[in-house]
């Protein structure tokens, strides 16, 4: 698995993917909290509203762009066939992969550190809630990875599974919203629109963007990548039955 | 060292390959002859554990391919039809992390990718991108992968696809000189090939055997000593 995780890492590092994701992760994530976010105005100290509040949304098209050739490019090459032959599981080969995607990401995210020395040369932050809200951001990265992990087994082409991430990526950050819960209210009984909005990922992180590290969200986010990591899983096998 | 027994594969209503039984010992190399579609591919898919049988087994150094998989493969050296590669790494790269794959590292590693450039005669390719490289190299590199670990069973899929006749020739030449201490399985729709490298060949289509002996016994059975005629005469043609 180690073998197969290091591959991955340095093919992010030898093609631009990682280079570009993390420019752009870094300049959006650093302009929206400098003129939507207001910082200096603001005064958040704890960077909830204006640094951490826009990740989900940078996420949910950026964090398809880094998985989306995850098995898409392996199927489309023929090296899944490689893969498949080694004396190696399926289960190690996705995880290593998802890993050194986390991996990409987690880097991305460590490199906004400027902004936590901001915050402590400017004001008096809470440094335990700064550090959940980078828990909440990269859990949230991870879940969006999972989930384009899982539609890239299905196609060996890349584009269309960065369609399709995105849009299931989008729709889980917008059912979020009230005035989307109310339009889904006036379609589905209370009880299905309540079952559907309880999967918006932003309830789950803004107690994290708080400091609250519940186990409820944790479990929620958890949940989702396991079972979409485990789907991969069935997926590749089901292709190879 | 290689045993299929009643091997079989279904898509959906088409049998893709039918009880399919035969086995390579030691010291043979058994040709996979068939025309496309005739189900080669498949079961060679299968002897290497890539894809599962519907029906049987395939049992490598009598570890079965179904049953304990990763073992199996550890005596596989596999060169798939369309050898795949990761392009963005370089030839050496490449062999490094197949090595690392197959348990061989540190000075195992480095002794064992020098000999497979050397055997694939990659020498002055072996810091190029494998994107950059020719077909007739990215085959050779694909093959070089297949023999760092200097396993039991070499199962070759088309190994000379694509390559001038030059580089036919060699890896011909390394199929019969690896054939003398393995068991070796090779697919190829050039007859030609059967005389130079095989001990035995099996000829398939539709997934089934429809001749199965040395090249000797096959020109025999043909009538007219040629394995063409035999070849045509089994085999279904498209335009039947």
């Amino acid at each position: 698995m180690f073998t197969i995780f290091k591959r991955e890492l340095k093919s992010y590092f030898t093609q631009p993917t990682a280079y570009a994701v993390i420019c752009i992760f870094l300049f959006m994530s650093l302009f929206l909290t400098f003129t939507l976010g207001n910082f200096i105005k603001t005064g958040d100290a704890n960077l909830e509203w204006s640094f951490f509040f826009w990740h989900p949304w940078i996420y949910m098209l950026l964090a398809p762009a880094l998985g989306m050739r995850l098995w898409s490019d392996e199927q489309r090459s023929g090296t899944i066939e490689l893969l498949g032959t080694f004396p190696t599981t399926i289960w190690s080969a996705i995880l290593a992969k998802y890993l050194a995607a986390a991996v990409v990401w987690g880097i991305a995210l460590a490199l906004t550190y400027p902004m936590v020395l901001a915050v402590n040369t400017l004001g008096d932050p809470d440094n335990l809630t700064i550090f959940s809200g980078y828990i909440g951001s990269f859990l949230i990265c991870c879940t969006f990875l999972a989930i384009t992990c899982l539609i890239s087994a299905f196609t060996s082409d890349q584009v269309t599974c960065l369609i399709i991430s995105c849009s299931i990526c989008v729709l889980l950050v917008v059912i979020g919203f009230d005035h989307v819960a109310r339009a889904l209210a006036q379609s589905f009984s209370e009880s299905t629109t309540d079952a559907i909005v309880s999967t918006a990922v932003l309830d789950h992180y803004r107690p994290l963007l708080r400091g609250a590290v519940r186990i409820q969200d944790l479990v929620y986010f958890f949940s989702i990548i396991m079972a979409c990591l485990l789907s991969t899983s069935a997926i590749l096998n089901a292709k190879r039955a | 060292m290689i045993e299929v027994s009643d091997l079989s594969k279904h898509f959906g209503s088409k049998t893709v390959v039918n009880k399919l039984s035969f086995t390579v010992k030691q010291g043979e190399v058994l040709g996979f002859l068939g025309p496309n579609g005739a189900g080669k591919s498949t079961t060679m898919r299968m002897v290497t554990g890539f894809i599962s049988p519907s029906k049987g087994d395939a049992k490598i150094c009598g570890v079965s391919v179904i049953d304990h998989p990763k073992h199996a493969k550890r005596h596989i050296g596999y060169l798939p039809e369309s050898a795949p590669l990761y392009n963005d790494m370089t030839v050496h790269d490449f062999l490094k992390f197949c090595a690392a794959m197959r348990g061989l590292h540190g000075k195992a590693g480095s002794s064992a990718i020098s000999e497979a450039i050397e055997t694939c005669f990659l020498g002055n390719v072996s810091h190029q991108s494998i994107g950059t490289l020719s077909k007739g190299y990215r085959h050779r590199t694909c093959l070089a992968q297949a023999l760092l670990h200097d396993p039991d069973v070499l199962i070759l899929d088309e190994p000379t696809d694509g390559l001038d006749p030059n580089q036919k020739h060699e890896v011909r030449q390394l199929i019969k000189r690896l054939g003398q201490s393995k068991a070796i399985l090779f697919s190829t729709h050039i007859l030609e090939e059967v005389d130079a490298a095989c001990s035995r060949a099996l000829i398939i289509d539709q997934g089934n055997i429809v001749a199965d002996g040395t090249p000797e016994e096959l020109r025999q059975q043909s009538g007219t000593n040629s394995l063409h005629d035999l070849f045509r005469k089994l085999t279904t043609k498209e335009t039947d």
